[in-house]
């Protein structure tokens, strides 16, 4: 490379910000040589199962172990009683509840964890798990949270039955959690009660699970001659299970070592921390061996974190011309048997305030009672920011419904209430604040490709084909305009633990013009290794290809917490942006001193520093890496090295216009996407490629919520669908073509104007799915239909309309 | 989903698997392509102490067919009975239904014989035994006998089939030349079991009907042959009224479990809506 080299073409070398850069990563996988947790062996390592609960609520009145410790190869039985003495019986939530690792003195959800078997390998444990003898005495089950808080209804958490104030407040009832609000109550039921319309929903979403292709497991190591704890572990935020893991094991941070290997997708599911890993670590410390714990399938769906069980009632005020005057909320959040969910500390029902959306809507009040059921713990986002696909459900829902009550066109009833352009950065009346958008311009795009005038002819056209009896087809366009909150965040009011949510990336400069970024974070299937060493290209001159991206090891890596909620472009990738300035910052005095000219008369393009006017003379960073390392440069250190945490002074806000056209077979409930156009705004584009996918996979798990995922439990507590032949996950034949776009709004305050977008397409696809179903017999008076929309869901609203004759 | 351990035997002939299984008793189990019993096992609804597997027996394989006279070993796989072009020619609706199962890895591998023996309701192939009035040949202690596919299911996994008898081939006449077919199924998703589906053969001679035959799969404990809806179509037009008393006759015999596909009813109603795509289909197939 030289100076006849054109910029263009350097640049492009770079594949740098807005290359199409292929994933570095899927030469590996698609080679099946990932290194996933399950493929961890080491020497003498042992395997622990777990016994768990045949009960969705019962008491233990006794654990007999004596025929499993007789399998041969089975070591240990671990069962409650055996972690009181270390005080481990139970582990501190990430809601500020506690868990128990090994139930004790009673079970609380069909499922939980009750004793931990450790074997020479994992036949004999599955086979000493079939021998434990847990006698149960059976208790009353509670599965609605509607029947949690009746002033009869079971005690459920006897460990915290005198407790009358939680993490979030007093709790009013022995199985209530916490009521968490925002917003203006008094100014809101004014608005409601002075509306011309109100238009009111139940609106429930399922309670449904991440289900990421490889479950969670770990491996646990104690070097018993070094003090050192290593575990490896499928683990989406590696520094915080390091940070928690001292804190109750008392081992010193130091001597813990966290290490995700390749993660198989995580979505929500692999944010927390289970009974498993503390009950390897547990047998790793008394054994003196690597214990080996690998969950799965059924043990994933039915115990480890679900996402939403949330069910909303909402009131929503306008004008008889549509204009909004007022919106109201009230959330009841089943949370399960402990209050797992993974949410900042400070928002226990999450960033469940945006659900205003995209909205200019002036008053505004939401309420959030949390209660406990027999059910798994959890509440994680799934594939979202903490709560956000509940409250971009709940508003996108709503906003149909009262399009319905004022026979407005669902998308023109949006267009007039969109925040305008030039009112951001914009103040939401629950006190967020938005950083940029252009939502009209958005929405007119979706509409004009999609042709959204033409759809609605052709819908009419369907309608009167369908009373004339020469279809039984009806089709249903769903409209959905979401706004995301991403990017946690802010240290001043975001923190998990009381670790505030910052994000870090180091980077070293070798000597030859090559380097390594570490980060925080831990790439789960995003394409971290192939976008941040992008950003690292356009910030310092370097080929991406030239870059190794590294992430979680705690060893190496600098502390982070960990990649959801969309936050690792907003976080970490700003502070992969800032520390690749302070290496150019630093390559800025070096060029300086080998040009023998003054700093400031230097100019950075694309590769290099030049003399401004006279681009001749220059230094290409390759060049300066190598005199960082050789040249003794008076007063400058050597090395080439950077390090940058980087706490954000605001949330991001990626938002999209999404277009779904369904046809619906009302004689057997199927429902056939016919279309669907997604057009995410999500910033500055790293990677437009890497986008695709990450909006691609988003979409097709949408369509997995929207259509068919649901975890039920039956009346008395046994969980249902918690296997892949009920848990609905689409494969390429159920999964339609997706049609993407986009526009770019960048974000005012991150270093590269990138907003964050994994997660966007499951916030938007979900209601945009639901809406076109409803759209489909909105004809017929129909406003909501409870989720998922499967066959017979489908069907019995056509039966209930009377269309079966 | 760990299986309980057991021994594995792999016989190579008939006679020796016979002799093994009657050796064995009760704790052994016929394996042939695991698609149904592995899975049982890693639940450890199933703990058979010994598996025989079946697959080194040569006899127990192949398509053979006479003129209208059809034989299909026991161990042919779901994948084969797919790609015979000369099964289709004769008898096409085996190919309908198999492609409706599972997806390709488990038809490579599970058996036409391991579907119809292994006597869950949600297998498709029963179904079409039943329209095709075939017989299931089995080889056991006591030596080799026919029992007729319509007599075969007894209740949800227990047959006809006795104590060590292994299933050797499928025999059944091919309907007539001009006869019309349909395998309909409704599923959430691939590899899923059916909501409900309708087997259907019939023959159409001067615009009647002369021959019909209906089978239903997973609306009930067995797989259903639908007798007085098959009478129903013989003799009519296959006008509405016919069609409109055979879906009736259907769905009165049909008792689907309340399960994730939906509850009883809706499943019933929706064997009425298979059966009558699948009558639509095999009209417009019938020459
Ligand atoms: C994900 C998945 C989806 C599936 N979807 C469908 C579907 O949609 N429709 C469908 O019909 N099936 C489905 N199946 C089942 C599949 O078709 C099985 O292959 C089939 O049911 C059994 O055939 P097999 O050869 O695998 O038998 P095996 O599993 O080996 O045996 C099944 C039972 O039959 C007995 N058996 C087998 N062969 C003989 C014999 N020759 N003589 C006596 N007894 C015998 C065994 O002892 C056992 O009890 C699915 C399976 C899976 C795993």
């Amino acid at each position: 490379m030289n100076e006849q080299t054109p910029i263009a073409e350097r640049a492009e070398k770079l594949q740098g910000l807005g290359c199409a850069r292929k994933r570095v990563e899927d030469a590996r996988f698609t080679q099946g040589k990932g290194n996933y947790v399950d493929d961890i062996k080491l020497n003498g390592m042992l395997f622990g199962d777990f016994v768990r609960s045949p009960y969705g609520h019962a008491r233990i009145k006794g654990i007999d172990k004596e025929a499993a410790l007789a399998v041969p190869g089975v070591l240990a039985v671990i069962t409650a009683e055996d972690l009181i003495p270390l005080n481990l019986h139970y582990m501190p939530t990430l809601a500020g509840d506690v868990q128990a690792v090994l139930a004790h003195e009673k079970v609380l959800f069909q499922s939980q964890e009750v004793a931990f078997v450790v074997a020479t390998d994992r036949y004999a444990a599955a086979d000493g798990v079939e021998l434990v003898e847990v006698d149960y005495e059976e208790l009353p089950v509670v599965v609605d949270a509607a029947k949690a808080m009746a002033a009869d209804a079971p005690l459920l958490r006897e460990d915290i039955k005198d407790k009358d104030e939680g993490a979030h407040g007093p709790r009013k009832h022995h199985n209530h959690i916490f009521y968490w609000d925002a917003g203006d109550l008094e100014g809101t039921q004014r608005a409601l009660s002075q509306a011309e319309v109100v238009a009111e929903e139940s609106i429930a979403y399922q309670r449904v699970h991440p289900c990421p292709l490889e479950t969670c497991g770990c491996v646990a190591s104690m070097d018993k001659v070094n003090g050192k704890l290593t575990v490896w572990g499928t683990f989406q935020a590696p520094h915080a299970v390091r940070t928690v893991a001292s804190l109750i094991s008392n081992i010193p941070e130091h001597n813990i070592r966290i290490v995700s290997p390749d993660i198989g997708g995580g979505f929500g599911n692999k944010v927390g921390v289970y009974p498993g890993y503390i009950c390897a670590i547990v047998a790793s410390i008394v054994t003196g061996q690597p214990v080996k714990w690998i969950e799965d399938r059924i043990e994933n769906l039915s115990s480890t974190a679900f996402a939403r069980d949330y069910h909303m009632t909402g009131k929503i005020a306008a004008t008889k011309e549509g204009k909004i005057t007022g919106l109201q909320c009230h959330v009841l959040a089943d949370h399960g048997a402990f209050d797992a969910c993974a949410d900042p500390t400070k928002f226990p029902a999450g960033f469940f305030h945006i659900c205003t959306g995209s909205y200019d809507i002036p008053v505004a009040y939401v309420g959030v009672d949390g209660v406990y059921t027999n059910k798994a713990p959890g509440g994680v986002a799934y594939r979202c920011s903490f709560r956000v696909t509940e409250a971009s459900y709940f508003i996108e829902r709503m906003i149909d419904v009262l399009a319905r009550k004022l026979e407005m066109d669902p998308a023109e009833l949006r267009m007039k209430n969109f925040i305008a352009r030039e009112q951001f950065p914009y103040t939401s009346a629950l006190g967020w604040e938005y950083d940029s958008g252009n939502y009209h311009t958005a929405m007119a795009k979706a509409m004009e490709t999609v042709g959204y005038q033409a759809l609605r002819t052709e819908q009419a056209a369907n309608r009167e084909a369908f009373v004339r009896g020469e279809t039984r087809s009806l089709m249903g366009i769903g409209v959905a305009f979401f706004t995301e909150i991403v990017g946690a965040g802010p240290v001043k009011n975001c923190d998990i633990l009381g670790l505030g949510m910052f994000d870090s990336c180091e980077i070293r400069v070798h000597p030859t013009g090559s380097a390594i970024a570490r980060l925080g974070t831990i790439s789960q299937g995003q394409g971290h290794a192939t976008t941040f060493a992008q950003i690292l290209a356009s910030e310092i001159g370097l080929p991406a290809d030239r870059i190794t991206v590294e992430e979680g090891d705690t060893d190496t890596a600098p502390y982070g917490l960990g990649t959801y909620g969309s936050r690792s472009t907003p976080v970490a990738g700003a502070a992969t942006a800032m520390a690749g300035r302070k290496i150019r910052a630093k390559a800025q005095m070096i060029a300086a001193y080998l040009l023998e000219v003054h700093d400031d008369d230097l100019e950075w393009e694309v590769d290099r520093f030049q003399v401004k006017g006279n681009p001749e003379r220059f230094k290409a960073m390759s060049e300066i890496a190598f005199a960082a390392y050789n040249q003794a440069i008076p007063g400058i250190e050597p090395g080439l090295e950077a390090v940058s945490y980087y706490d954000p002074p605001n949330m991001t806000y990626p938002f999209g216009a999404y277009i779904c056209v369904v046809d619906v077979d009302v004689d057997t409930g199927v429902t056939d996407i016919r279309r669907f156009y997604a057009l995410d705004d999500c910033g500055t584009r790293i990677n437009p490629m890497v986008i695709e996918g990450q909006v691609h996979g988003g979409l097709t798990e949408a369509l997995a919520i929207a259509m068919g995922q649901e975890i039920r439990y039956d009346e008395i507590g046994n969980v249902q669908g918690a296997s892949l032949m009920d848990f609905f996950l689409p494969t390429a034949v159920e999964t339609p073509t997706w049609e993407t776009d986009h526009t770019v709004t960048p974000s005012p305050h991150h270093p590269i104007g990138a907003k964050g977008v994994g997660e966007s397409p499951n916030v938007g696809g979900v209601p945009a799915f639901s809406n076109a179903v409803v759209d489909a017999f909105a004809h017929l008076g129909l406003t909501h239909t409870q989720m998922p929309h499967d066959h017979w869901r489908v069907w019995s609203v056509a039966q209930d309309l009377g269309l079966h004759g | 989903m760990i299986p309980a351990s057991f021994d594995y035997h792999r016989p190579e002939s008939l006679a020796a698997a016979v002799q093994l299984l009657g050796s064995l008793g009760e704790e052994a189990r016929a394996v042939a392509g695991g698609h149904s019993l592995i899975p049982m096992m890693k639940l450890r609804m199933a703990v058979p102490e010994h598996l025989v597997d079946l697959r080194s027996i040569a006899e127990l394989k192949g398509i053979c067919i006479e003129g209208r006279a059809v034989s299909i070993g026991a161990m042919t796989t779901q994948a084969e009975v797919i790609a015979s072009d000369a099964l289709a020619q004769v008898c096409p609706i085996l190919r309908e239904t198999a492609l409706q199962i599972a997806d390709p890895q488990i038809r490579n591998l599970g058996t036409l014989g391991g579907n119809v023996a292994n006597g869950d309701p949600g297998n498709d192939m029963p179904a079409s035994m039943q329209v095709l009035d075939a017989q299931f040949e089995v080889a056991g202690p006591e030596g080799k006998r026919k029992i007729a596919a319509r007599d075969f299911y007894e209740a949800a996994f227990f047959t006809a089939l006795g104590e060590g008898e292994i299933m050797t081939a499928i025999h059944f006449e091919a309907p007539s030349a001009s006869h019309g077919y349909a395998y309909e199924k409704q599923k959430r998703k691939i590899g899923d079991y059916a909501t409900a589906a309708a087997a259907v053969i019939l023959v159409m001679e001067g615009g009647r009907c002369s021959q019909a035959s209906i089978g239903l799969t997973n609306l009930s404990d067995t797989p259903l042959y639908a007798q007085a809806a098959s009478e129903a179509l013989v003799g009519s037009s296959l006008d509405p009224a016919a069609i409109d008393a055979a879906v009736a006759a259907a769905e009165a015999i049909a008792d689907p479990v309340t399960d994730s596909r939906g509850p009883s009813h809706f499943r019933r109603k929706l064997a009425g809506v298979m059966l009558r795509r699948a009558i639509a289909s095999a009209q417009n197939r019938a020459a």
